[in-house]
């Protein structure tokens, strides 16, 4: 069966990656004629029968999907409101639902001839799924990475390397995932001939927001069928986790013609928004230009980009996808935050009481479906995006208790 | 007309090309910045590209990064770079003075109220390196409207649609970048960049400047050959980051540059 993920006529974003005011293209004129050839790349594959069943044997063989949708019964009954599925994108391949996105932008840079992958991470998810699949296919892969992100995800940079990539190590700027995708960018243009950029979250210029939320909307294309095979209806709401915001649009996407469906993305609050040491952009910043596309940030009134705090390396970043800020703007989806002390509560509860540990990323999300459910009459449903496994976090969750792993 | 047309039309006149030094503003520290405007002036420079810092310089090599992070460190913002350039206008009312940085910090001041000071200030354009003329029009009018002319680049990627439309919307000069890559890059071929100004020059009239690549008096003088502007960035703002703390011995190494390359583009 092929895969449909073209969007329909007249959907979002505009011919030149416009939501609204927000996305577009704000690069270097260097980049311009190549994100113009991606783009049509990308328009052409994305209707190809053979690119769509490749792209559907591998989502199937290699990456594990479809993915469960399962039914948090203890935890449900112990929060006593709505009844709370959880999509398992933590049991994919890698662990983590960035695998999804990795597998479809390898076809595309196989199909362009392209011999060279470059790729930034915060947490090292999406470093490990681009060394991942990079490896399956033989490409040589380079990944950028903050040297803060470096000394508190040692492990997820040792699988990148056991996967044959090579890790650079970004010294500029804050040293996290902001300044990794810079240099990034910075190597792309300077080597743009052999190399294909696999963006792994809905920011960047266009067409990278778009593309990277057709090849993440499978999580909510499948939980829809799911859902109305095994509860007869569609979910009273919808809770995701917010940082660059890939996992969240997969899973909003396919719904957001569904009124009736209440959707929220959670964004990390760090140590409170009100302690100016959290990552919350779309709660506490406002609209701005990084990174090729115009979205809400974190920055100070002279525009200088500002250094987030989040728990979780993943969340831990200025900016957001622009069809977030368009879809606030909109007031189709709510956009609320979580902190990190609520974010690690989440974290043991699921742990305990599910057999199931998350990714602190994902427990952002399931703090805020904790406050949510019992709001909810108990014949109601919400679906939590279980974005990723919470493996990789155990040193972080042992530290915060004075254990050493 | 604006003192950039002004500027170049002399220097065609003479049969010279512009030689344009780009240095961030703020860096090592606010205060040698004007002073070393005119220093760059009296030492052979026809127009001043002062950078903006920026905290996420995507476009830039790690020599620029550091500068803006050097600048930023002394809390060199947008609107400390348009006092800078008020004051070197209080003695230079003729060298043409360009900013060039990053479109945030201009957002976030607002397109109006930036073109208003820049014009008040003294700039006579502004290049803001990650705005495509697609994504440019309400920049321009603003600029326009207080008659700062708008500076774009082209790259070696940049097709003849594209060199079309740019062409379009620029004014002033437009500033060709000699090399796939970021700012403080080597491997300038000249013949290339010939070829690449031969295609340009058939959509348009205006001078076009060549930068990237170009560090001393020899690459100075191969460019000017076939360029109407010389740009130098990297090559000044790495004799800034060796001598931080020394002012006296920046701006003498700097001068000593730039009349090394004026003296071999005349010659």
């Amino acid at each position: 069966m092929t895969v449909q993920i073209k969007q329909p006529e007249g959907a979002l974003p505009d011919d030149n990656g416009h939501f609204g005011p927000y996305g577009g293209r704000f690069v270097a004129e260097t980049l311009m004629v190549p994100l113009r050839e991606l783009e049509e790349a990308y328009d052409r594959y994305l209707s190809d029968p053979d690119f769509l069943d490749e792209l559907d044997q591998d989502l199937r063989q290699f990456v594990g999907r479809p993915s469960p949708l399962y039914l948090a019964e203890r935890w449900t009954e112990k929060l006593g409101g709505a009844r709370i599925y959880l999509k398992r994108e933590d049991l994919n391949h890698t662990g983590a639902h960035k695998v999804n996105n990795t597998v479809g932008q390898a076809l595309l840079a196989k199909r362009m001839g392209k011999t060279r992958i470059i790729a930034e991470t915060g947490a090292g998810q999406h470093g490990v799924a681009t060394a991942t699949v990079a490896a399956r296919l033989g490409l040589k892969c380079v990944v950028y990475m903050g040297a803060v992100d470096i000394a508190r995800q040692a492990i997820n940079v040792y699988r990148m390397r056991l996967l044959g990539a090579e890790v650079v190590s970004v010294a500029s700027g804050s040293k996290t995932l902001k300044d990794a995708l810079n240099e990034a960018m910075r190597d792309w243009v300077t080597n743009i001939d052999d190399t294909f950029y696999i963006i792994g979250t809905v920011a960047g210029p266009h067409p990278y927001p778009a593309m990277v939320r057709d090849f993440q909307a499978i999580i909510g294309r499948e939980a829809r069928a799911q859902i109305l095979d095994q509860e007869g209806r569609l979910p009273d709401a919808l809770v995701a986790c917010v940082g660059g915001g890939s996992n969240a649009i997969g899973l909003f996407h396919p719904f957001l013609g569904d009124r009736e469906v209440a959707i929220y993305g959670v964004e990390a609050a760090g140590d409170g928004l009100d302690s100016g040491r959290h990552a919350a952009p779309l709660c506490a910043g406002r609209p701005g230009v990084l990174h090729g596309n115009r979205t809400y940030l974190m920055e100070d009134d002279d525009g200088q980009i500002i250094e987030t705090h989040s728990i979780s390396a993943g969340l831990d970043y200025p900016g957001v996808g622009p069809e977030h800020a368009w879809l606030k703007d909109e007031g189709r989806a709510r956009y609320v935050a979580v902190t990190d002390d609520e974010a690690l509560a989440a974290f043991h509860e699921l742990t305990r009481v599910e057999g199931i540990m998350p990714a602190l990323e994902s427990s952002h999300a399931l703090a805020y479906a904790a406050k949510l459910a019992p709001t909810m009459d108990r014949d109601q449903i919400i679906i939590v995006n279980l974005s990723g496994r919470g493996d990789k976090d155990i040193h972080t969750v042992a530290a915060l208790e004075g254990i050493k792993v | 007309m604006g003192r950039i047309t002004d500027r170049f039309e002399k220097l065609k006149r003479e049969g010279r090309q512009a030689l344009i030094p780009y240095v961030t503003a703020g860096d090592p520290e606010p205060a040698i910045t004007v002073p070393l405007m005119h220093a760059m002036v009296a030492a052979g420079a026809d127009i001043i590209e002062l950078g903006v810092p920026f905290s996420d310089p995507m476009a830039d090599g790690p020599v620029i990064q550091r500068a803006a992070e050097r600048a930023l460190e002394h809390g060199t913002r947008l609107r400390d770079v348009l006092a800078m350039v008020a004051t070197f206008r209080q003695q230079d009312r003729d060298t043409p003075v360009v900013l060039m940085g990053y479109l945030n910090p201009v957002e976030a001041m607002g397109y109006e109220a930036f073109a208003k000071a820049a014009s008040e200030a003294g700039v006579d354009g502004v290049l803001s390196v990650d705005l495509p003329p697609e994504e440019a029009h309400d920049l321009l009018e603003a600029l326009r409207g207080h008659g700062v002319d708008p500076i774009f680049l082209l790259a070696p990627t940049t097709d003849d649609a594209r060199i079309e439309k740019i062409c379009a919307v620029a004014s002033g000069y437009l500033y060709y970048v000699s090399l796939k890559g970021v700012t403080g890059a080597g491997g300038l071929d000249v013949q290339s960049v010939a070829d690449k100004l031969a295609q340009i020059r058939r959509h348009t009239a205006l001078p076009v400047g060549v930068g990237f690549g170009i560090k001393d008096a020899d690459s100075a003088r191969a460019v000017a050959a076939v360029a109407d502007a010389v740009v130098v960035g990297s090559a000044l703002v790495k004799k800034i980051e060796q001598n931080a703390g020394q002012s006296d011995k920046i701006t003498r190494e700097i001068t000593d540059v730039l009349a090394r390359m004026r003296a071999a583009m005349d010659a």
